[in-house]
C-alpha cells in the first residue's frame, strides 16, 4: 500500500502526458505565446519610434541661416523654403501630418548666434529656433528629435570649452555581471512567479475540482488507499507538470528577451551566473510550485466545479501577482530572515537575490524549509477535505 | 450461521438548506434519513434493502461503504468496525454505484491494473482474474478502448468488473439494475447469482420487486429510514406476493394509501 502515492503520480502522467492536445496547450503553447508575442511587441515598439531607413523627412524653413543649410545637406531630409505668410498654412499641414516640421529661425540667424554672449543671459534673451512638429506622428516626432539632437550638438560646438568622455576608453564601468543582474533581479523574478502560478491554474482546478464534478474521485475515495497518499500524489504529479508549464514559459522569454531589448541585449548574458546560483534557484522554484500547487489544491477541493474553482483562485492569484511585482520596486533582497517565512514573498525575494548576486545562503534555506512546511500543512488540509463527506459527497 | 455484517442502531441526519426548505415547504432544520437503523446478514446470503424513493437506503449504503460517516450507531462488516476502521472495512468489501464514475480518458485495460494497484493486488493474480472478468463480461474486445467511448452498458459492466478487482468476500450494491437495458440488466443478476453461488456475501438496494423475488435470500423494508420488516423472503412471501405484502406494510406505516 505504501506505493499509492506512486501509483497516482504514475496515473496523473499517464493521463496528461497521453493527451497530446493537452501538453500542447499546457506546456507547448504558453512558451511559444509569449516568445511570439513578445518578439512582436519588440518589434512594433521600435517601429513605433522609428521611421523607415529610406524615409525622406518633409521639411520648412523659415529664414534659412547659412550654417544650418549645411546641416542639412547631409540629412535625409527635403527642405523648402518659406515666408512668413505661409507660417499658418504649413502649420495646418503638420497637424494634419502631411507634413513633417516646420523651422523658423530668426533673421540674421548666424550673425545673431555670433552676437550673442552667454555671460548676458540675464539681460539678452537668446536667438531662439523654433520648431513646429507633431508628438503623434511617428516621421514629425522623430525629424524633430534629430533636429533638436543636431542643433544642440552645433550648440556645443560653438562654444565648446570642454568634453566629457570623448576618448576611446570604456567609461562605464559596470560589468556585464552588474548589468546583467540589475535587469534580471528586476524583470525575472516577477515573470517567473506570474507563469508558475498560471502554469499551476491551468492544470489544478482541472485535476482536482474537475474529477470531483465528473465523480471520478469518489472511486477513489472507496479503495483502501489512504488519503494522504492521494493528496500528496496529486500535489506531487501537478507540480512536476505546472514546473513543466512554467519552465516553458521562461525558456519563450528568454529566447524573446534579444528582440524585446534591441540593443541592450548585447550586454546582458544568462552566463554570469554559476551553476550554485542555477541550483539555488531550481531549488526556490521547485519548493514554490508545491506551495502553489497546494495552495490551488486546496481551493480546487472545496469547489464544486472546475468554473467555481476558477473563480475562487482569482483572489489568490491578485495576491500572488501583487507580491510579484514587490521584486520590481524593492532594490535588493532583504536580508533579515524573518521576511522568508512568508510564502511567495520569499519565493519571490529568494530569485530576486539570486539574479542580482546578493542572496544569504541561510535566506534560501529558510525559504526551501518554509515552502516543503507549508506544501506538507497544505497536504494535510487536502486529505481531510477528501476524508469531509460534506465536502466531497454534497 | 456466521453474522458477516451487523448493522446496529445505525442513524444520520442531513442539514437541510435554506433552498430545500423552502422547496419542501417546512421549517425543519434537519432531516433524518436513517433512523436507528439495525440488521445482520449472514455469510453466503444475498441480502436486499428494499423501500421507496428517499427511503435511506442509498444514505445506509454509503455509510456501510465508508463514503460517509455515521451519526450514531456502528456496524462490523466481516470483524472490521466502519467508525473504528474505515480503511479495513474499505479493502474487505466491493461498493457499486452508478455515482462512482470511471474518467473516461482511460481504457478499461489500464483502469483495471490501476485500481488492482490501489487494492494491492499481485500483478500475477491481477491478469488472471482480469482475463477471466474481461471474458465474462465481453469487456476484452473493448479492453484498449477509451471509457468515454464505451456504450451506457459497456461502462456499467466495466464499472463493475473494476469494483471487484480484488475479488472482495462482501459486495454492496446500490441499485444494480437502474439505468441498463434489459439485456446487461440480466447479465447483472446472473452475474449476482454466480457469485452467491461462490459463497460471497451480497447485499444491495432496490425498489424492483421482481429483483428481490431472484436473487434474495432475506429482505428488510426501510421506510422514512426505519427498519420496519426484516426477515427471510420466503417467511415474508408465504401468503401474499411481496408487492401485496409491501404495499399492506406500507399503508400500516405511513398510514396513507397508495
Amino acid at each position: 500500500m505504501r506505493n499509492n502515492m506512486l501509483t497516482i503520480i504514475k496515473k496523473e502522467f499517464v493521463r496528461f502526458f497521453g493527451d497530446k492536445r493537452l501538453v500542447f496547450t499546457t506546456v507547448l503553447l504558453p512558451g511559444l505565446m509569449i516568445y511570439v508575442l513578445y518578439t512582436f511587441m519588440g518589434q512594433g515598439i521600435m517601429n513605433q519610434f522609428e521611421t523607415s531607413e529610406d524615409y525622406v523627412y518633409q521639411i520648412y524653413a523659415e529664414n534659412l541661416p547659412q550654417s544650418a543649410q549645411m546641416m542639412l545637406e547631409e540629412m535625409p531630409v527635403e527642405v523648402e523654403k518659406t515666408e512668413k505668410a505661409e507660417r499658418e498654412a504649413i502649420k495646418e499641414l503638420i497637424a494634419n501630418k502631411e507634413l513633417d516640421l516646420l523651422l523658423v529661425f530668426p533673421e540674421d540667424f548666424d550673425a545673431a548666434v555670433a552676437a550673442y554672449d552667454s555671460m548676458n543671459a540675464g539681460s539678452e534673451a537668446a536667438p531662439l529656433i523654433a520648431m513646429y512638429y507633431n508628438s503623434t506622428n511617428t516621421g514629425s516626432n522623430s525629424a524633430y528629435r534629430m533636429m533638436t539632437e543636431a542643433f544642440d550638438t552645433y550648440e556645443a560646438l560653438l562654444a565648446n570649452k570642454f568634453d566629457i568622455n570623448a576618448g576611446e576608453d570604456d567609461y562605464d564601468l559596470a560589468s556585464e555581471k552588474d548589468e546583467t543582474g540589475q535587469f534580471f533581479s528586476m524583470m525575472l523574478p516577477m515573470l517567473m512567479m506570474i507563469f508558475l502560478f498560471s502554469g499551476c491554474m491551468a492544470i489544478a482546478p482541472e485535476s482536482i475540482a474537475g474529477e470531483k464534478e465528473r465523480g471520478t474521485i469518489a472511486t477513489l475515495l472507496v479503495t483502501p488507499m489512504k488519503r494522504s497518499h492521494l493528496a500528496l500524489g496529486k500535489i506531487i504529479s501537478l507540480s512536476i507538470i505546472g514546473l513543466l508549464s512554467g519552465i516553458s514559459s521562461f525558456v519563450g522569454t528568454m529566447l524573446s528577451l534579444p528582440s524585446m531589448m534591441a540593443g541592450a541585449s548585447d550586454t546582458l548574458s544568462a552566463s554570469v551566473y554559476t551553476a550554485t546560483d542555477y541550483a539555488m534557484l531550481l531549488l526556490v522554484i521547485l519548493t514554490t510550485v508545491l506551495v502553489i500547487v497546494a495552495a490551488l489544491s486546496v481551493i480546487s477541493a472545496f469547489s464544486k466545479s472546475v468554473k467555481e474553482a476558477s473563480n475562487a483562485i482569482m483572489p489568490l492569484m491578485i495576491i500572488v501577482m501583487v507580491v510579484a511585482v514587490t521584486s520590481m520596486m524593492t532594490d535588493g533582497a532583504p536580508t533579515e530572515w524573518y521576511f522568508y517565512l512568508i510564502p511567495f514573498y520569499n519565493s519571490v525575494q529568494c530569485m530576486n537575490g539570486v539574479f542580482g548576486f546578493t542572496y544569504l545562503p541561510m535566506n534560501i534555506v529558510i525559504t526551501l524549509v518554509s515552502n516543503l512546511v507549508y506544501t506538507l500543512i497544505l497536504a494535510g488540509g487536502l486529505a481531510k477535505i477528501f476524508d469531509s463527506e460534506k465536502i466531497m459527497y454534497l | 450461521m456466521e453474522e458477516i455484517l451487523k448493522v446496529e442502531s445505525l442513524g444520520k441526519t442531513f442539514t437541510l438548506s435554506k433552498k430545500q426548505q423552502k422547496l419542501e415547504k417546512t421549517n425543519e432544520k434537519k432531516r433524518i434519513a436513517v433512523n436507528h437503523l439495525s440488521f445482520t446478514a449472514y455469510r453466503g446470503e444475498v441480502f436486499g434493502l428494499l423501500g421507496p424513493n428517499g427511503a435511506g437506503k442509498t444514505t445506509t449504503l454509503r455509510m456501510l461503504a465508508t463514503l460517509i460517516k455515521p451519526d450514531q450507531g456502528d456496524a462490523v462488516i466481516d470483524g472490521s468496525s466502519i467508525v473504528k476502521n474505515p480503511e479495513e472495512v474499505r479493502s474487505k468489501i466491493g461498493f457499486l454505484t452508478s455515482e462512482l464514475k470511471l474518467e473516461q480518458f482511460f481504457t478499461p485495460n489500464y483502469l483495471y491494473d490501476f485500481f488492482s494497484d490501489l487494492y494491492g493486488v499481485e500483478p500475477s493474480v491481477r491478469e488472471e482474474r482480469k482475463q477471466k472478468m474481461f471474458d465474462r463480461f465481453g469487456i476484452s474486445q473493448f479492453a484498449e478502448v477509451k471509457v468515454g467511448n464505451l456504450s451506457t452498458g459497456m461502462k456499467q459492466k466495466v464499472s463493475l468488473v473494476i469494483s471487484l478487482v480484488h475479488d472482495p468476500e462482501i459486495i454492496i450494491f446500490d441499485e444494480p439494475t437502474n439505468g441498463l437495458d434489459v439485456i446487461t440488466a440480466k447479465v447483472v443478476t446472473d452475474f449476482l447469482l454466480e457469485m452467491k453461488k461462490d459463497g460471497k456475501s451480497i447485499l444491495v438496494s432496490t425498489h424492483i420487486f421482481s429483483l428481490i423475488e431472484k436473487i434474495c435470500d432475506r429482505v428488510g423494508i426501510i421506510i422514512n429510514g426505519k427498519m420496519i420488516l426484516c426477515d427471510d423472503l420466503s417467511d415474508i412471501t408465504k401468503e401474499k406476493s411481496l408487492e401485496d405484502r409491501f404495499f399492506e406494510i406500507y399503508e400500516e406505516t405511513v398510514g396513507e394509501t397508495v
